[in-house]
């Protein structure tokens, strides 16, 4: 079983790399970017064959070691 | 006073931070990450700078999880001693034995500059020989040294006298131009400039020194 956690920063967090990636589209002449938000994906296989139980252990992996819920927000997907 | 150093695969500054506590007397050793437990009998453990795991997923995430730091979490719990230095700090927060978050440095470079610091509080075993408001000249070295913490909890670190040192002259972009921060219970100390760069007038300044004198005169008493 494969899962996939995109952390991002929460909202409200200041995101001085996106920053700089924005101001480096609006000089490559991309205009109209009003935002960009960097996270990470991270690709896990499991050898857990029950979907809601590798979820549960993805979800724990966000909260111990993953993402760091103090500025990070997680998403979980299982496929 | 007996000081342990943990070492982790990447931290670089592990044996100048045994050096300024052998400074004061102090007989030091050094702790591998892979050990489950401490040595007997520490009175303060060193967390020191460096890129320990090469600085992975997040600065510090991986070395807070460690086995060792399992024991340090608990030896502070008990009421321990602890300086985390650099990436020291940022396995600190990483283990919430101190708040906040160390990002990435809104100037997006690596610094490495020596900096003035304003002792923020003189109540602490790390702060006593220093007076509030002094200025200080520690190194920095560092991408990820941004002390990040919301507004609740920069009134709270204010309003607890939390706040060890400020910068005089912010250079990555942290909150209140926090250098460093206690625990609640003042025996936790994170800091991102370098004190045990600067013990020996041959390292450019002896600032740091005082420091380690202090936590060594508090430590011998205890």
């Amino acid at each position: 079983m494969k899962a996939r956690v995109q952390v991002m920063l929460k909202q409200g967090v200041l995101d001085p790399q996106g920053e700089a990636v924005r101001h480096a589209l609006g000089s490559l002449g991309f205009l109209g970017v009003n935002s960009v938000r960097q996270g990470k994906v991270i690709e896990l296989e499991l050898a857990e064959t029950d979907k809601a139980k590798a979820e549960a252990s993805v979800r724990e992996m966000c909260d111990k070691l993953l993402a760091n819920t103090v500025i990070e927000s997680y998403k979980v997907e299982i496929a | 006073m007996r000081a342990g150093v943990i070492v982790f695969p990447g931290s670089n500054c592990d044996r100048d931070l045994a050096v300024a506590f052998e400074r004061t007397g102090a007989k030091v050793s050094m702790i591998w990450h892979k050990d489950t437990e401490l040595p007997q009998g520490l009175d303060v453990i060193g967390i020191p700078g460096g890129f320990s795991f090469g600085d992975y997923l997040r600065c510090g995430a991986i070395a807070a999880q460690s086995p060792i730091c399992r024991a340090v979490v608990d030896y502070a719990h008990r009421g321990g001693y602890v300086i985390g230095i650099c990436n020291g700090f940022q396995v600190l927060t990483e283990t919430r034995l101190l708040p906040g978050v160390l990002m990435r440095n809104s100037v997006l470079k690596f610094v490495c500059k020596t900096v003035g610091l304003s002792v923020a509080t003189e109540d602490s075993a790390f702060t006593r020989n220093y007076h509030r408001d002094q200025v200080v000249h520690f190194p920095i070295a560092h991408h990820d040294g941004n002390y990040t913490a919301d507004a609740e909890l920069v009134a709270r670190l204010i309003g607890e006298d939390r706040v060890a040192f400020r910068y005089t002259d912010n250079p990555n972009g942290s909150t209140d131009d926090i250098a460093g921060v206690l625990s609640e219970n003042r025996r936790v100390l994170g800091l991102m400039p370098h004190p045990e760069r600067a013990v020996d007038i041959n390292h450019g300044g002896s600032d740091g020194a005082a420091l380690f004198s202090a936590l060594a005169s508090v430590l011998e008493l205890a």
